[in-house]
């Protein structure tokens, strides 16, 4: 199709879909006059019912647990996939990469300012302990697992951006991370099949619910808040290490 | 009408991906106009859920029974987030897939492409 006839075509689907679309809103409650039932009524029981002061992830973690396990299993299958996708398909390339010496790209720029080098690698350890605070205090304060999860990923890449390389593959290649998103992925799984073994319904919350407003209260929230972190910490740190993977034997192979 | 902005404002994101996934002539940046695209329904999700003089649902700070905006939506928006980082991963990688086969990453050469 050409350009032209696909601009139209998009034009005439835009015109058609604001003219429903408007039609829809002009509709709805106005903006701003909540009137739906639910939000509601999680939001006067949860702190009673739960213990939980976080509203947002009582419901995710406990109320809509087992739609969060699903998530939780399309995050674990997306790691796969693009793990699978990424993988290296030939023998030879394997194995130029396994023998390959850090790349010689990062080291033809010219050297980073010591600044940089030197504040990004203090920040490394600050943006984990910051995970960790985030991940485990998602049942008091927003917060949680996918959040912590992603900080605590993401703090390698200073290492990155400090052109530490070396030690930025180390950690994200150490295959402890395979095994942690395992255990986070599963762990989540037992503990609901642990609900059931005491003969209550699936992802019950059965701990003891603690103290409202302390960090070990909640019951399964924090447990499960905790586990969702775990894995997408493991799961984030193998996707930067496949795409990272395929740049650097990208690059390797040019060398040749 | 003007009351509803924030309703008109999710479908104009909503248009602004669309656009540019049909006049995309890369693919990155087909999939980063897929991730704007999505981001409407951040906004159409919050927009649905907020009350005028609602606080946040997080009673730390608040007293129980204090009227807050939805948190339901908020929770469904999170989940929207994950999905869409998951797409994007899996999209990137097929990306490179593609670049890897057909040597282009350009839409409009995937005509190599045939099911």
């Amino acid at each position: 199709m050409s350009e032209k006839r696909r601009l139209l075509l998009f034009l005439a689907g835009a015109v058609g879909l604001a003219a429903i679309y408007t039609a829809g809103i002009l509709n709805m409650p106005a903006w701003g006059t909540y009137r739906g039932p639910y939000g509601d009524v999680i939001a006067g029981l949860v702190v009673f019912q739960r213990h939980a002061t976080d509203v947002v992830n009582a419901i995710t973690y406990d109320y809509r647990g087992f739609d969060t396990l699903g998530e939780e299993f399309i995050l674990f299958s997306a790691v796969t996939g693009v793990t699978l996708l990424l993988r290296p398909e030939s023998e030879e390339k394997k194995k130029k990469f396994e023998e390959g010496e850090n790349p010689a790209s990062f080291q033809d720029r010219a050297a980073l300012s010591e600044t940089v080098q030197v504040f990004t690698t203090a920040m490394f350890g600050f943006s984990v302990l910051f995970g960790i605070y985030i991940g485990t205090h998602g049942q008091l304060t927003p917060g949680g697992g996918f959040q912590g999860g992603l900080i605590v990923a993401a703090a390698p890449m200073l290492l990155y951006v400090a052109e530490n390389t070396e030690a930025f593959e180390r950690i994200i290649s150490h295959p402890i991370a395979d095994f942690l998103e395992s255990v986070g992925a599963s762990a989540y799984a037992l503990i609901g099949v642990g609900a059931l073994a005491l003969g209550l319904p699936f992802l019950t919350n059965m701990l003891p619910l603690g103290t409202t407003g302390d960090i070990f209260s909640s019951g399964t929230i924090a447990l499960i808040s905790a586990c969702v972190g775990l894995e997408v910490a493991a799961a984030f740190m193998g996707l930067t290490y496949e795409y990272l993977r395929e740049i650097l034997s990208r690059s390797r192979n040019e060398e040749d | 009408m003007l009351a509803d902005f924030p309703y008109y404002i999710a479908a104009w994101i909503f248009l602004c991906g669309l656009y540019g996934i049909v006049r995309s002539r890369h693919l990155v940046h087909t999939v980063i106009c897929l991730t704007i695209l999505q981001s409407s329904t951040y906004v159409l999700l919050l927009a649905i859920g907020f009350r005028a003089g609602g606080y946040a649902p997080v009673f730390a700070g608040i007293s129980p029974g204090v009227v807050t905006v939805d948190p339901v939506v908020q929770s469904l928006m999170l989940t929207d987030i994950v999905v869409e980082t998951t797409v994007v991963a899996l999209l990137l990688a097929m990306v490179v897939k593609a670049f890897e086969k057909g040597g282009t990453t350009s839409p409009d050469d995937l005509r190599f492409m045939r099911g």
